[in-house]
Order: structure tokens, then sequence, then C-alpha cells
């Protein structure tokens, strides 16, 4: 019995006015794995995770190509784009805390989608900041400004912002570039608690996170897919192809 | 020569000198920076100097008029003595229902130049038009107020009209302290809130818009001043030389009917009443500047302290 | 390693948006998109009442477009011989709003030289906050002053037979400029970057020589719009100059002269004329002229400053 991929990504083009970044990507991401996204700097790797979640339609000069299917569904064709941003969920690589408090932060997204009944709200949250590693740190402290909060801890509560509306799916673009190592690994420590209940994307510049977190790995090169594979066979001295065992070993990137 | 000298071998230097010995050089550059410091000082000095003046000798020659029942009263006498009452609430009314069009409908052009609109022509042309906007003199405003609201509404010589003139005039300078409250606001903000599913206006309501008050305010401070001191627009709209109202009352005016107004007062007192106590005009000005001057200490106490609770 | 069977959690509960919330929030963007565009509906709507009222005295036999714009007679009540030519209202003009620019561009020019440069911090703010009362002052109010102070003074100080004149209108219309043109000066200077002021410290100038040679040209255009918008300003003002400069309409020979400007002409006769008239009508076109002349300005300045940005 073939599974249906949670998200198929057929033959996606982008460009930026003449600039080609996304030359034809192809990939399935399966449920409840984590799919690693590798590549150098400009390879099109953010690009691609805003067309998933159609953010990409706040740039006037880009223009998109090919099907993204969640679950069978074209995202470009849905009705409801903020639905879908509440299915995919997106962790941006800078954290941001947003200027209201912390409780409101987390109980944003929810408030925005119709929830308002106080219990449920208080129940989510504090669901939402525990699978962030967040909860102990805060949980006095609810009403404190997330703006207030060290970078560690802001990046937790992107995180926890990110899960508030529920989301099937998660994407993380290279969330550790601005924290402390300390805290990426109990992120990552989460991510793997969180794997159980969603499809998580994971984007990321570190080459070893992706070994460590991921079940199969793509590197994407210059808009272009060089490899996707199981991990064992990506990482190891004999991938598909030649370009990813060197950028895996830092000849190149 | 208080310190050894160190001569930096080969520096060409006189012998026995330092590397900071004060050198005519030095002593001319130092000389010609202390003057310019005091002259640009000087200037600045320059305007001040004036304001404090005007306000001293407006007290000084007003004093013998100003007292409660000058604010309270109204003008008796063919309006050579009495008080400013109907001329104060013909003001407040004036800059309460002006402001009450223009911030609203201002902030919204606003939030949408900022939010909204996409950076092409029809920006551009928008943004034009605001500054032109805020350039036009004041008795093209009264012409305009005269044609479209008096004669081609039909709303005719009123409060309404006189308001709705002030609203447009001081409309561009509200526009334009909003979008530079909101541009402000740092961009990631709103794309961490579009990455969870909230609309644009969700979004502008939480984020953006609350912490654009204080910008906001500034562009009322500015107007509201305008607003109070402004006589041509409502000369020819709505404002007229005398209406009989009755002391301390509140709400004398309806919004079709003429009323008088404080900056109109004080032009009718200086120019046009023969026969006027001396220090009438005096007091008037005075009690001009001093509700706008009071009304701008307020709002700007209150944007000291929200910026005081800047959030991030 | 065998695929992962899908394993679809159980879908949770989603919460919707009433209806009423979606359609007050389109409702909502509508009115600001019509916010939006409204400042260009108020530009054009202001030109097109006014030249509405004005239009019907182009066609009239007494009136000809070369003798209202070149010709100093302006004889509108006049029984035999109506002529209306504003060549002296706008000298008038001119000469006021030109004295008072020269007189408040080096003065604002210094002051907001010392407030960005030579400034310590308590002062600035003490400074600022004058500049903005200053610039808080009911255009009536100077035009009280001018009246009943300056003029006096000026007729002291000068021995003129009458203190309302082009030097008393000059005066008070360049204290009432002084603002606008330092705050805008102000920014244009804060608005270079540091870097340059650095550079040249570090080559040993003093500040004086870092504001004249450095500064100075690198903030011109800026400086340049400042003055541009002051300029805007007094050609643009009513009150003050109705109230100041005196009711001749002539062409002045001197300083010390009265004259009467476009904006103090149309206040001081437009109560007057009868509705309609021909005279009203004249009046209205005086202010589409205004409204031309400082839509020019207006817009030389924003390019002039659109030039720096696009450096």
């Amino acid at each position: 019995m073939v599974a249906t991929p949670h998200i198929a990504v057929r033959d996606l083009r982008l460009a930026y006015g003449p600039k080609e970044v996304l030359r034809g990507v192809s990939f399935e991401v399966r449920r409840n794995e984590i799919f690693g996204i590798i590549g150098p700097a400009q390879s099109g790797k953010t690009s691609l995770l805003r067309c998933l979640n159609r953010t990409i339609e706040f740039s006037s000069a880009a223009r998109v190509a090919g099907a993204i299917l969640v679950d069978g569904q074209d995202v470009r064709k849905m009705a409801d784009v903020h639905e879908l941003r509440r299915r995919i969920g997106m962790v941006a690589p800078l954290p941001v805390g947003l200027p209201l408090s912390i409780y409101d932060n987390v109980a944003f997204a929810p408030r925005c989608a119709g929830l308002t009944r106080k219990a449920e709200l208080d129940a989510l949250v504090e669901r939402c900041l525990r699978q962030a590693a967040l909860w102990d740190e805060v949980k006095d402290h609810l009403d404190c400004l997330g703006t207030r909060l060290s970078g560690g801890q802001q990046q937790r509560l992107t995180i926890a912002r990110a899960l508030s509306p529920q989301p099937e799916i998660l994407c993380l673009d290279e969330f550790s570039i601005a924290i402390d190592p300390v805290t990426t690994m109990r992120i990552e420590e989460a991510l793997k608690e969180l794997k159980r209940e969603l499809t998580i994307i994971l984007v990321t510049n570190l080459v070893q996170q992706a070994r460590r977190l991921a079940t199969r790995t793509m590197f994407l090169w210059n808009g272009e897919v060089v490899e996707i594979n199981a991990n064992e066979v990506f990482f190891s001295d004999h991938p598909a192809s030649r370009k990813t065992y060197e950028y895996v070993n830092g000849r190149f990137g | 020569m208080k310190t050894p000298p160190i001569t930096p071998a080969g520096a060409g230097m006189q012998p026995g000198a330092t590397m900071f010995a004060e050198t005519r050089l030095v002593r001319r550059k130092l000389f010609s920076e202390a003057l310019a410091k005091w002259i640009f000082f000087g200037m600045a000095a320059a305007m001040v100097v004036p304001l404090l003046c005007l306000v001293a000798y407006l007290l000084a020659r007003a004093m013998p008029s100003l007292s409660l029942n000058f604010l309270l009263d109204p003008p008796l006498h063919n309006m050579t003595q009495g008080g400013v009452w109907p001329a104060l609430v013909g003001t407040v009314y004036l800059v309460v229902i002006g402001l009450s069009i223009s911030v609203p409908v201002g902030v919204m052009a606003a939030v949408y130049l900022n939010e909204y609109a996409r950076e092409n022509w029809f920006h551009r042309a928008i943004t034009m038009a605001v500054i032109n906007l805020a350039g036009v003199p004041s008795i093209v405003h009264a012409l305009f107020g005269l044609g479209a609201f008096v004669y081609a509404a039909r709303f005719g010589y009123s409060v309404l009209s006189a308001a709705l003139t002030l609203a447009i005039m001081t409309m561009p300078v509200v526009i334009t302290s909003t979008r530079e409250a909101l541009a402000s606001v740092p961009h990631g903000f709103r794309e961490a809130c579009w990455n969870v599913g909230a609309t644009r206006w969700q979004t502008i309501k939480a984020v953006v818009l609350p912490n654009s008050i204080s910008g906001m305010l500034t562009g009322v401070i500015l107007e509201v001043s305008r607003t109070a001191g402004e006589t041509a627009p409502i000369m020819f709209t709505g404002a007229v030389f005398f209406k009989a109202v009755e002391r301390g009352d509140l709400f004398p005016y309806h919004l079709t009917d003429q009323c008088m107004a404080l900056s109109m007062h004080l032009y009718v007192l200086a120019t046009q009443v023969p026969g006027v106590k001396e220090s009438l005009p005096f007091a008037t000005a005075v009690v001009l500047l001093g509700v706008v001057l009071l009304v701008n200490a307020a709002l700007i106490g209150l944007r000291v302290y929200l910026r005081s609770r800047k959030r991030w | 390693m065998d695929p992962q069977p899908s394993v679809s959690p159980a879908p949770p509960r989603r919460p919707a948006r009433p209806a009423w919330a979606t359609c007050g929030e389109t409702a909502l963007e509508w009115l600001i998109r019509l916010s939006g565009v409204s400042a260009i509906l108020f530009v054009l709507a202001i030109f097109f009442f006014v030249f509405r009222e004005a239009a019907p005295v182009l066609l009239s036999k007494n009136f000809r477009l070369a003798e209202f714009l070149f010709s100093p007679a302006w004889y509108p009540t006049s029984v035999s011989h109506v002529r209306y030519g504003i060549l002296a209202l706008v000298v008038g003009t001119a000469c006021v709003s030109g004295l008072a620019v020269l007189l408040a561009v080096p003065f604002s020019l210094g002051a907001a030289i010392f407030v960005s440069e030579f400034c310590g911090r308590r002062l600035k703010e003490v400074l600022k906050a004058v500049i903005e009362l200053l610039a808080a002052i009911p255009s009536v109010v100077w035009g009280f002053v001018g009246l009943t102070v300056t003029s006096k003074l000026v007729q002291q100080l000068t021995g003129a037979p009458v203190g309302v004149n082009i030097l008393n209108g000059g005066v008070i219309l360049a204290l009432m400029v002084v603002p606008i043109i330092t705050s805008i000066s102000e920014d244009a200077l804060k608005a270079v970057p540091d870097t340059y002021r650095e550079a040249a410290l570090a080559l040993g100038a003093t500040r004086w020589q870092i504001v004249h040679r450095v500064l100075l040209p690198a903030a011109k255009n800026g400086l340049l719009a400042a003055a541009l918008l002051g300029v805007g300003r007094a050609v643009g003002e009513t009150m003050a100059v109705l109230m100041t400069t005196g009711h001749a309409v002539q062409i002045p020979h001197s300083i010390l002269d009265s004259v009467r400007t476009m904006t103090a002409n149309i206040a001081a006769e437009l109560g007057e004329a009868p509705e309609h008239s021909e005279h009203y009508r004249v009046l209205f076109l005086t202010g589409v002229l205004l409204f031309l002349i400082t839509f020019v300005v207006n817009l030389t300045a924003d390019l002039v400053v659109r030039g720096i940005r696009k450096k």
C-alpha cells in the first residue's frame, strides 16, 4: 500500500522578475517525518517555504508555476489562504516576539481564527508553550512583554506561536542561526517530540543538524534538486550524487 | 612647555615642539570654532527672545481684562466690553468636530498608503496629492469651502461647513505623521503575524496601530493649534461677527447654526470694532494662545507617557 | 527502512470565524481604500470647486486674461471703468514673501545648525520645544501683534508715515516661517550620515569646518527644499499679512510702502463682493492662481527632496 504523501511538490518554478530562483523542484514529504532541506545560501530554500504557505504573494515581482499539493489539494487554488497558513506553521530565522504579553503572543492566532473561550485558550497556550519547551520558564510571567525575552526564549515563543493554530505541518527556516547552542539543543529535542503529531520540514544551513534530526534530506542547489534520500544513504560515503558528498563534507558551500 | 617634548624622529617639527602644542594654527581653529558656536547660538536665541517678549507683552497688556468673567461672559455693548464665551465655545466645537472628521479619515488613508497599497505610480500620485494638499493656502481652502459646502452641498453658512473645511485643511498633516508612525513599526512583526494566518487587518489592529499612537498624536498636536487659530477658512463658511449666546451655555450651537470663534473674534476686535476697550483684544489673544498651548501641552504630555512605555 | 504507514492524527477541532467578522473586515478594508484615495479626490475637488466659481468670468466682456495677469490697475468696484489687474497684488505678495524668506532663512539655518551640531542635549530639548511653540501660535495672533506692536516699532525706528508696510509684514511673516524652515533643515542635516562627520573629525576638522565644508554641501538639497516650503507657506499666508501690510493696492517703491497681497485681497474683498458677481468671480480666479503657484512650489520642493533620495 503506497501511502499518500502529506505534501507533494511537482515541478515548482519561481522567478522574481527575470531572475529564476527555483527551477523545477519536485519532492514529497511523508506524514510524521522530519524532512530536511540543506543547501548553500541563495539556493532558494526560503523562497521554497514561502511558496508553501503562499507568503510569496506579498512580493509583487514573484511569479510561481507548478503544483504544491497538501493532502492532494493544490494550495495555490485554495480559497482561504489564511486557513492554509494556519495549517502550515512557519518559523522564521530571526526570533520575533510580538509586542504583546506572552499569553497574547500564543493566543493571537487562535483568537484570529475565532477561538474566544478563555478556558480553551488557557489550555491551548499551556500546551503550545510546553511543546516549545518554554512553559517552565515563563509560566509565572505570562503577562510579561514578549519582546523582553532573550533571543533563545523568543525563538521558542515563535515556535509556540507557530503551533498555536494547531497546524498539521511545521516549517522551520534556519531556526538556530540567531540563538545559542543550548537553546538549539532544547528545540531539537522538542522537535523530536513534535514529530509524533506533525509533519516537519526543516530548512537548515547546518548540515549536521539535518543529519541529527531528519529522516530524509533534500539537497537544493541553485534552485534545483540535486538529491533526495534517506539519511543513511544521504550522509554516507556513497550518496546518489557526488555533489552531495562534496557539500556534506565541506568541499564547497 | 610643561611636559618634556616627544618629537617623532624626522617629523619635521620645530625643535622643542610637541604634537599637542598650542600652535598658532590650533589657536585660530579653536577661536573660529567658539565664534561659530556663539554666532549660531545667537541665531537660535533670536527666535526664543521674540517669543518670550511677545508672550510677556501680550500678558501685560491683557491683564486689565483677564478674569473668570471674561471667559464666561458673552460680548456686551456692541462688543466693546464683556467676554469671549461664545467664541470660546465655538472654537472648541470647531476643533472637536473638525478633528473628529480629519483624524479617522487621515489615519485610514495613512493605513492604506503604508499597509495595503503597492509601491507604484498610484501610490506616488496619492503621496503627491497629500503634499500638495498640505501646501494649499488657507484662503483657497476658504474658497473651496464656500464653493463646495456652502453652495454646492447646500449646507449654507454653518458650523458643519466650517468644520468640514477645517477637516480637509488639517488632514494632510495627520496622514503624514500617522504614516511615519506606521512605518516605524518593524516589518518583522507583520510577517510573524501573517505566518500564523492573521489577515492584514487583524495584524494592523493587534500590532501596528497600537504601537503607532504616539506618532498619530504628533499629527493631532500640530493640527489642534491650526484648527483653533485659522481665521480665513471659517470666515467665509460659518463663523460670524456676533451671535447671541447666554453666559456659560455649553451647547449653544447646532450643526446648522453659524458660530463665533476666538480667531475670528480677535480679528474683528482688532480691526472692525470702534471704541473697544484697549485690553480686550489682548485678552482675547491671550485666551486663544492659552487654549492652543494648553491643549498642546496636554497632548505632548500624553505622547511622552506613551513613548516611555515603548514596547520593543 | 520501510516507509512509515500514513497515520493521520485525529483532526483537531478547528474554530471558525463568525461570518459577521469576515464581512465587517471586508467592509472596513474598502473604507480604508476609499480613504486612501480621498487625498487625490480632495485636491481635485479643491481645484474643481474654486475654478467652477471662477470660470464664468473668463467669458465676460469686462475681463481680459492678459490684463488680469499683467496690469496693476485693480478697480473692481469702479462705476465707469471696471478693471481687474492683479499685478500690484502679485508684486506685493512677492515683496512681502521675499523679504520674509530672506530674513528667515539665515536665522533658521543658523538655528538648525546650532541644534544639530553644537548643542547639548538639554538645550536641544528646550530649543525644539520653543520651535514647536513658535509654530503653534495662530496666524491671527501674529497679525494682531504685527498690527499693534511691531507697526509702532517700525514707525518709531524708521520714521515711516504708517507702520503697516512691507517691512512690518515681512518681519512678522519671517517669524511665522522660521519654525518650518528650521525643523526641515534640521531633518536634512540629521540625514547626513554620521560617517561623514566622523571622517572629517578624524582629519582634524573643527565643527565649523565640518559644517561648512561637509554638511552644508551634503544637505543642500534638503535645505533648498526647506527654503522652498517656507516660501510656499509665506506666499499662502492670509490673516497675518492682511493685518500687517496695509491696504494699498499699489506697486511699492520702497520697503516702507503699504501693499496688499493676493491672499489678503481675497480675504478683504470677498465679504463685500456681491455673491456670484463678476468681482466675486475674479477673486475666485485669484484663488485659482494662488493654488497653481503653491502647487508648483510644492512640486518643485518634492522633486528636489526626491533628488536626494535617488542619490
